[in-house]
């Protein structure tokens, strides 16, 4: 910490003198604790991750295609149905929104870096190592864990090899989002610019708050659920294992009691981005600011009071029935408030629809729908219909990919030419946004008749009747991979190829408001290094 | 804002959300205790079906109500014993003792140590099902191909739920034998509670 407080001392001597600069080569990236590069790590480490979890998916939906086994064993469908949850989970969405943390947090609040620097640094390096572990365990004899992505014993328990590896990335994914979170809260607690109230903050900061907040209240109960599965395993403990007095049950609570908390954890940023976004191209002011805050108070705070809405069917007395599905569609409450807000901030806009607009609105339409497919879940009777089959993994696909996910395609659209300093290719951006929310569409659509039909998840093989749909699923599931090379060629255009391409203003879109537009694009290496004055009283998070 | 002070500041408040982080990983654990005792309070899981210790529960035989009770077997992992109730079922009245006998036999040809874990259905009537003898009390040695006759003693007590008629004792036979070894040097093994 020492040092990073010295190099921070040190670069005020020097106004923006190019010692300050970034260092040449690789080790500029290994030593970095600038938020900026830092920030490019995560996401490319996100992209990484991205490409490797879709390919598992489409090796998934490629077996899927028709009824019997065609490409694999049981085993390895198993191995990369929990893998692609773990990679995309961990690898993609978390670290993805640390980058977007990154790399805004400190620009929207007129700071010159997170807090804790050198933690970040260490934060985002102990991802490839978590990483290499997990996947180098499809090298190992019995392969990658299969147990699915919930690890629950005793199935986790079976798992060979490879479990200890398990155990230990989940530990360092935690330790890593854990130090990011920590430095969000500090950061944004304490460096904000003078005369920015907490409630004067930008939406996607207020969003990253709560969700630090989660992220250190559960990723570590997370930690603690699979320390008691390594020593149930391997040290005789009994936390999980009935005959020696414990109850696999206890493991689910405290799984879902992180993870519900958790899905949140993956979409309230992206609800930050969009309140970032939609009133930009409305060029209308966020209708509703203070209750988009309190709303995703109210839906962290519930977060931890539904998890057993994950169990209905392990048996809970009518009562914690009740209680599980009346609290869970509380959430549906301040959700909606939300998803109302944005439609009232576009109503009676002046709406343009450059590429991240369209990813804004097709997130509120197509999240909105996910959202009502939990509502249904939620209801316990049925609940028991549903449960575990691909009615379930509709739903939490439809809230990840066209919810988390699009959130951050959206804010790369939105950012990238503050980033980059050039405008990315509008053309290829929105083929790219159709291509993608046709293609979603198709591959996650058809999953809803499968599970109300009764296909059941996690299963390599299925029922001649569901063919049609699993076929559609699987065209879908193609299509939309292969529409994202799009988006890369145009990410890569900005950052590689970029001679002759339009350079981008300080303020890249006119209805933008905000810390971040004042300062040149690309942003410098290092920006406000004196906090910067003049925050409008009345609405600050509006900068001018 | 100075920047010394709002970097201490920033410094202490990571140190008190490190101490959060902490907390909150000692809660995971503290959530097993605390989940025992809402099973044991709810009767959730069927798992405070407690032995005979009451003094209000004495034997005062309701012969006007009588209740099946039903016996479930299962062995987990499904190979190293046979197991099942000598009778699948019996009437009873609210209020008398019972005995019924259950038969193990070990299928291998080496020595195991079982334990059998209980549940209770309806949890309703988990609290209302005491047992004064029962060989889920211990954990049960078997020689290479030895076959037990296993008695359980047992009651409901009066106040067992009136809409309640048919109860479902269930056993799930447990092989115990690494973790009996592993406690072997101590002078109690881990047994549930039953």
């Amino acid at each position: 910490m020492a040092q990073a407080q010295d190099a921070h001392d040190h670069s005020h001597d020097h106004d923006h003198d190019h010692a300050h600069g970034p260092e040449k080569g690789i080790m500029r990236w290994i030593k970095t604790t600038n938020h900026k590069d830092l920030g490019t790590l995560y996401l490319w480490f996100s992209a990484t991750m991205f490409f490797i979890g879709g390919l598992m998916s489409l090796a998934i939906r490629a077996e899927l295609w028709q009824p019997g086994m065609q490409y694999m064993d049981p085993e390895l469908f198993n191995q990369f149905t929990t893998v692609h949850a773990l990679v995309m989970i961990f690898g993609g969405v978390m670290p993805g929104f640390v980058g977007l943390a990154n790399w805004m947090v400190p620009m929207m609040i007129g700071a010159p870096d997170l807090a804790l620097p050198r933690v970040n640094n260490w934060g985002f390096w102990i991802l490839p190592f978590a990483f290499t572990l997990l996947l180098s365990t499809f090298f190992l004899p019995g392969g990658a864990p299969a147990g699915g992505w919930t690890i629950y014993p005793p199935l986790v328990l079976q798992t060979g090899n490879s479990f200890p590896l398990l155990i230990f990335a989940i530990h360092l994914m935690g330790v890593s989002s854990i130090t990011g979170a920590i430095n969000v809260v500090v950061t944004i607690l304490n460096m904000r610019a003078p005369g920015m109230t907490l409630l004067k903050m930008p939406l996607f900061a207020w969003s990253w708050l709560i969700t630090a907040y989660l992220l250190i209240a559960t990723m570590p109960v997370l930690a603690g659920a699979v320390t008691m599965l390594l020593t149930d395993k391997y040290f005789g403990t009994s936390f999980f294992n009935a005959g020696g007095g414990g109850d696999p049950v206890l493991f689910e609570h405290v799984f879902w009691f992180f993870g519900h908390p958790e899905v949140y954890i993956l979409i309230l940023p992206s609800f930050g981005v969009i309140s970032t976004i939609i009133p930009t191209f409305a060029r209308k002011p966020l209708f509703g600011y203070a209750s988009m805050v309190y709303a995703m108070a109210s839906i962290a705070f519930l977060s931890f009071i539904v998890w057993a809405h994950h169990m209905f069917t392990v048996g809970i007395p009518l009562a914690g029935e009740l209680f599980f599905m009346f609290s869970t569609m509380l959430i549906a409450v301040p959700t909606g408030v939300k998803v109302f807000n944005w439609v009232a901030t576009m109503w009676r806009g002046s709406m343009t629809f450059e590429t991240p607009m369209l990813f804004a609105i097709a997130f509120v339409f197509l999240f909105s729908i996910g959202g009502f497919s939990g509502l249904m879940l939620a209801l316990a009777p049925v609940d028991f219909q549903y449960h575990n089959t691909y009615f379930v993994v509709a739903h939490f696909h439809y809230v990840l990919v066209p919810g988390a996910v699009f959130g951050i395609i959206a804010a790369v659209y939105y950012w990238i030419p503050k980033w980059t300093g050039v405008m990315y290719n509008e053309t290829l951006g929105k083929l790219h946004f159709w291509l993608s929310a046709i293609f979603i569409n198709v591959l996650f659509f058809p999953q809803h008749f499968l599970g109300l039909a009764g296909m059941p998840r996690r299963i390599p093989d299925y029922a001649v009747q569901f063919t049609d749909f699993n076929q559609i699923s699987t065209i879908g599931a193609f299509f939309f991979f292969a529409s994202q090379f799009i988006f890369f060629y145009n990410i890569l255009r900005c950052v590689l190829w970029r001679k002759g391409l339009q350079p981008a203003p300080a303020r890249v879109w006119e209805g933008a408001h905000g810390l971040e537009w004042t300062v040149p694009s690309p942003a410098p290496y290092h920006t406000f290094e004196e906090p910067p004055t003049g925050i409008d009283a009345e609405t600050p998070w509006v900068a001018h | 804002m100075a920047e010394a002070s709002s970097s201490g500041k920033a410094h202490r408040g990571s140190w008190k959300l490190a101490a959060v982080v902490a907390c909150m990983f000692g809660f995971g654990f503290a959530l097993v205790p605390l989940y025992g005792a809402i099973c044991q309070l709810t009767g959730l899981n069927g798992k405070n079906a407690g032995m005979l210790v009451s003094a209000k529960v004495q034997e005062q035989v309701d012969s006007k109500r009588t209740v099946k009770v039903e016996f479930l077997t299962t062995v987990n992992g499904g190979r190293v014993w046979t197991f099942k109730a000598e009778q699948p079922a019996i009437e009873v009245h609210p209020g008398q003792l019972y005995t019924v006998y259950f038969d193990a036999a070990n299928q291998q040809d080496q020595d195991v140590v079982g334990q059998a874990v209980p549940s209770v259905a309806p949890w309703s009537a988990a609290k209302h099902l005491h047992k004064t003898e029962c060989f889920c009390f211990n954990q049960q040695p078997f020689k290479a191909g030895e076959a037990k006759h296993m008695p359980v003693r047992f009651m409901l007590d009066p106040e067992l739920p009136a809409d309640v008629d048919t109860v479902t004792l269930s056993y799930t036979f447990f092989d115990v034998t690494r973790l009996a070894q592993q406690a072997g040097g101590r002078d109690k093994p881990n047994s549930p509670k039953s």
